[in-house]
Formats: C-alpha cells, sequence, structure tokens
C-alpha cells in the first residue's frame, strides 16, 4: 500500500515543469486579453468615461494617490490602518483558535461547549452583527477588530478540530510506547502533525477576514483601504475606485502568497504525514 | 529442535479475554489466551485475518486493557504503553517533521537521556539498521524498506525489555522483505533482544522464529505453539534463504493445515 503511494505520487518532473510552463503562459495570456479589452471598450467610449475609465487615467491616479493622498491622507497610512486591523485581528484569532480548536479535538467536552456557538455563528454574515458590536464597542477600530476577530476564528477553529479528529492514531501510541508523556505528546506530535491544516485554516481566516474588512469600513470608518474606495464612489470618481480595487487585490495575492512561502518553509512535509 | 535453557520470563499472559464495544454490539476477540515471552525468544504468532493477532500485541503494548485474565510484564500487570515495550507497526509510524535521526532519537530524548548520549545511540543505531549517512534525511525520502529500518532503529533506541513487531515487513515487496528479515534476525542475535513477532507468512514465521504461536479465527484461542530453530541454522550461516528440507516442509505443513482448518469452516 505503501509503495503504491509513493509511485503514484512520484510524477515525472521533467513533464511537470512543462505542465507548469504551459499554465503560466496561459494565466499571463489571460491577463494580458483582460488589459486589451479594457483598453479598447475605453479606447472607443462604449461606456462613459466616468464609469468606466481608461487604463492610462487608472494608472496617473495611481501616482497622484500614491504622491498626495486621498483627501490629503497618503494611500500608505490608508493600507496601514486597515492591515492594523486586519493583522492585529488575526494574530489575536490565532492565539485563541489554535489552542481552543486542538483542545476541543482532543477533549470532547470542551468541544461540546464551544463547538456549537461556532457553527451558530459562522454561516452568519459579519456585517450583521456587526452593528452590535459597534454599539457595544464603539465606532472606531475595537468593534472592527473584534468583528474581523470572529470571522478569522471560526474558520481555524474548525480546521483545528478536523486536524486533531484526522491524527494517525498510531503516531500517538508509537510516541507513547517511546517513552513520551501527555505534555510530550501534545507538543511534539499532536501539534506539529496538525500545522498543515492549521495553516490552510489560516489561509481561509486571511481571506474571510480581508473581505470583512473593506466591507467593515465601507459600512463605518475614516480611515482605510475600503473606506477610501467607498468614499471615492459617493463621489463618481471611478478612477480612484479602480485604483482602490486593484490595491486590494494585490495585497490580498501578495499576502496569500507570502503565508504559501511560510507554508512550504514551515510545513515542507505536508502530503506526507 | 534446539532445546534452549529456559530463561526469565518477560510477559506473562493469564487467561485473558477481549471483548471490544459495549454491550449489545461486542465483539469477542480473544478468549482463554496462556502465554509466555521469556528473554531472548523470536516469538511469531501466525493466524488467519482478522483472528485477533494484533489485539494481542496491542494489548501487551498497554493500548489496550485486558476484559478478563491478566497480562503481566516481570510480574506487574501491564497499564498503559511505555518504553520497556517497543512497538514496530505495519506501516511506518515516523515523524515527517522530524529528519531519519531526531526520529531515531526521540525515545532517549523523551527519557531525558543527555545529548551526548543520545547522539552515540542514534549513530549506533543507524549503523546497525545500515542507514549510516541517513540521519539528516527527511523520513519521506526513504524507500519503503528503509522506513521500517529507521522505524526498527527508533525501538531499539530505547534498549527495551521486548520488541513488539505487527506484520512489519507486510508492506515490502519480496525482495526486500528477504533482505530485512536477515536483518531482524541479526539484530535479535548481536542485541540478544526478545521479540513478539506477528505475521501471516508461515515462511516468515518458520524462518525467524524461536516459537511460532499458531492461533484461531475469532474468537482468538491458541490452537498449538511449535519451537523451531531454522533461524539458529540460518544466522550460523549468514544466508537469506532458507534450506528447504524435509523436518522444515513437517513444520509447514502442520502449520498450513492448521490455518487452513481455520479458515474454510
Amino acid at each position: 500500500m505503501d509503495s503504491e503511494k509513493q509511485t503514484l505520487s512520484k510524477k515525472d518532473p521533467e513533464k511537470e515543469k512543462r505542465k507548469n510552463k504551459n499554465e503560466k503562459k496561459l494565466t499571463v495570456g489571460t491577463w494580458v486579453v483582460i488589459l486589451i479589452a479594457w483598453y479598447l471598450i475605453t479606447k472607443f467610449e462604449i461606456f462613459s468615461p466616468t464609469l468606466l475609465p481608461s487604463p492610462s487615467r487608472v494608472l496617473t491616479t495611481f501616482f497622484r494617490l500614491l504622491e498626495d493622498g486621498y483627501n490629503g491622507v497618503s494611500i500608505l497610512s490608508h493600507l496601514r490602518a486597515s492591515f492594523r486591523r486586519l493583522f492585529l485581528a488575526l494574530a489575536l484569532a490565532n492565539a485563541t483558535a489554535v489552542p481552543l480548536g486542538l483542545l476541543s479535538g482532543y477533549f470532547s467536552k470542551i468541544e461540546a461547549i464551544i463547538d456549537s456557538v461556532v457553527e451558530f455563528y459562522r454561516p452568519l454574515p459579519p456585517l450583521a452583527y456587526y452593528t452590535l458590536l459597534i454599539l457595544w464597542f464603539g465606532i472606531d477600530d475595537k468593534s472592527k477588530i473584534i468583528l474581523l476577530f470572529l470571522a478569522a476564528f471560526a474558520p481555524i477553529y474548525l480546521a483545528c478540530v478536523s486536524a486533531v479528529s484526522k491524527i494517525n492514531e498510531n503516531y500517538i501510541l508509537s510516541a507513547k510506547s517511546l517513552g513520551a508523556n501527555q505534555k510530550n505528546v501534545f507538543f511534539k506530535i499532536v501539534l506539529p502533525a496538525c500545522l498543515p491544516e492549521i495553516f490552510t485554516g489560516i489561509r481561509t481566516a486571511f481571506g474571510v477576514s480581508y473581505t470583512t474588512l473593506v466591507s467593515a469600513e465601507m459600512i463605518a470608518a475614516t480611515s482605510g483601504i475600503g473606506w477610501m474606495v467607498f468614499d471615492a464612489s459617493n463621489f463618481l470618481k471611478s478612477d480612484v475606485i479602480f485604483v482602490g480595487i486593484i490595491i486590494m487585490g494585490i495585497t490580498g495575492v501578495l499576502i496569500d502568497a507570502g503565508l504559501r512561502f511560510l507554508e512550504r518553509k514551515i510545513v515542507y512535509w505536508k502530503g506526507h504525514v | 529442535m534446539e532445546n534452549e535453557v529456559k530463561k526469565e520470563v518477560l510477559i506473562e499472559i493469564n487467561n485473558l479475554k477481549l471483548i471490544y464495544g459495549s454491550e449489545g454490539d461486542s465483539i469477542l476477540a480473544l478468549e482463554n489466551i496462556n502465554l509466555e515471552i521469556r528473554r531472548g525468544e523470536f516469538l511469531c504468532v501466525l493466524g488467519p485475518s482478522g483472528c485477533g493477532k494484533s489485539t494481542l500485541l496491542k494489548t501487551i503494548a498497554g493500548y489496550i486493557k485486558p476484559t478478563g485474565g491478566s497480562c503481566l510484564m516481570q510480574g506487574k500487570p501491564i497499564t498503559g504503553p511505555d518504553w520497556h515495550r517497543g512497538v514496530v507497526f505495519q506501516s511506518s509510524t515516523l515523524y515527517p517533521w522530524m529528519s531519519v535521526k531526531d526520529n531515531v532519537e526521540f525515545g532517549p530524548r523523551m527519557r531525558d537521556i543527555p545529548a551526548d548520549e543520545v547522539k552515540k545511540i542514534s549513530k549506533f543505531f543507524l549503523e546497525q539498521v545500515k542507514l549510516t549517512g541517513f540521519g539528516d534525511k527527511a523520513t519521506f525520502e526513504l524507500s519503503g524498506g528503509m522506513k521500517q529500518r529507521v522505524a526498527l532503529a527508533r525501538v531499539l533506541a530505547n534498549y527495551p525489555q521486548v520488541i513488539l513487531m505487527d506484520e512489519p515487513f507486510g508492506a515490502l515487496d519480496a525482495l526486500t522483505r528477504n533482505n530485512m528479515q536477515k536483518l531482524i534476525r541479526d539484530i535479535w542475535k548481536e542485541n540478544n533482544s526478545t521479540i513478539f513477532f506477528i505475521t501471516h507468512d508461515v515462511d516468515e514465521a518458520l524462518s525467524l522464529a524461536t516459537r511460532i504461536v499458531v492461533m484461531s479465527k475469532r474468537p482468538g484461542r491458541i490452537l498449538k505453539e511449535f519451537n523451531v530453530g531454522f533461524t539458529h541454522r540460518l544466522y550460523k550461516d549468514n544466508s537469506i534463504e532458507v534450506m528447504y528440507n524435509e523436518e522444515y516442509f513437517n513444520v509447514k505443513n502442520e502449520i498450513l493445515g492448521l490455518i487452513n482448518s481455520q479458515i474454510e469452516e
């Protein structure tokens, strides 16, 4: 069984490389087509330029925003405001969801306490309870960080519970037969065995809280990249909206790439459990 | 067959009974098992699949508590797993987040052995399983046979009183399996280990064991014990293949007959 799996996973590296190359070409090609289509549509003014700005106008707006900022506030400090909220919330979610999730997976009594609460609020759109959080914690960053924390908590927590339930029982038995005590079993075996799935949970949590962040900033904020886009839409500054959306997209992709890089470095053995 | 001097009893199983599951939905897995494992023995357990061989091993390891009867190690009841009884599973349970060396050193480290001593131990046993120079490799870079050798070294590193092996070579190809059999025999002889070895391969049992226990189908009972000595000859001749002779075939046929009678019923 073991050797079968091995031969299955062994792919021809040359073939893989070629496949990757072709797929990269396709990805780049798709974006070139999108950009050309955008350029042509604006060139022939199929839609009003107020609604769909040309690529060149978006680009000049981008440089203008970089230089002068939006409404006197630099674009970097908008980004900083957004990411401060995001990363504080994610750090808080990691610090609580990982231990609670692992414990829930380990002790069914703890799971009985936490799980139903998480299952109840998880499908709720975060903005539904955001109004409550604003009433309770005020309209500034505190309510936003708590909102993002709640959005990020569920995916990390659930990933941890499921990771513990999937651990190869024999990993734990071997460790005990090798002389490991309860504490060592947890820190040397259970925790590392769960890391790949925890990472997946963190990446999902990042995605969820990032979208939540932008929407929250559109509802109630005076700073942040989401607020900038919302404010620009009030004044029909479509070029600013475009710049904002493109920045959000690119930063999202970059952060996910960073998380994936960390994942490859830390859980390099993923898939070999 | 050689007459062995009676040695110290390490494991003593009396009237062991094991029931899985709760009332109403329970399975009687083992019944009336009486078995002794003596120091220096190579005990092989044979039986039809599902006969409770693994359950017996898990009880000795301390993973399962007996429903009835007792399971003693050096006179004391076995209450849970500990490092005096090392276990090698059928598919390797090497930890992929640790290097080969760290896997071997896991046991001694857990027992707070001084670091320089741990280094010596892992070097020694990696050499014994012929994996010198593989210490820094990741476990998933190894072949199936190599993995089982690391798993063996990891258990040996604790100098356990008894090594429990649950079909350790069952997932390996025939050639690798023969080499592994020679390796485990040599290690058993050199270290004077005590091994409890589960297999479904009669030839494997005959070429390794000093004693073979044949179990019935479920509920598992011990049908018969055979004292055999082919492994001594193989060790002396330093060979891999058994010299098939009449004695060998007589024992083999009797064992096969016993096992088949269990399957056909």
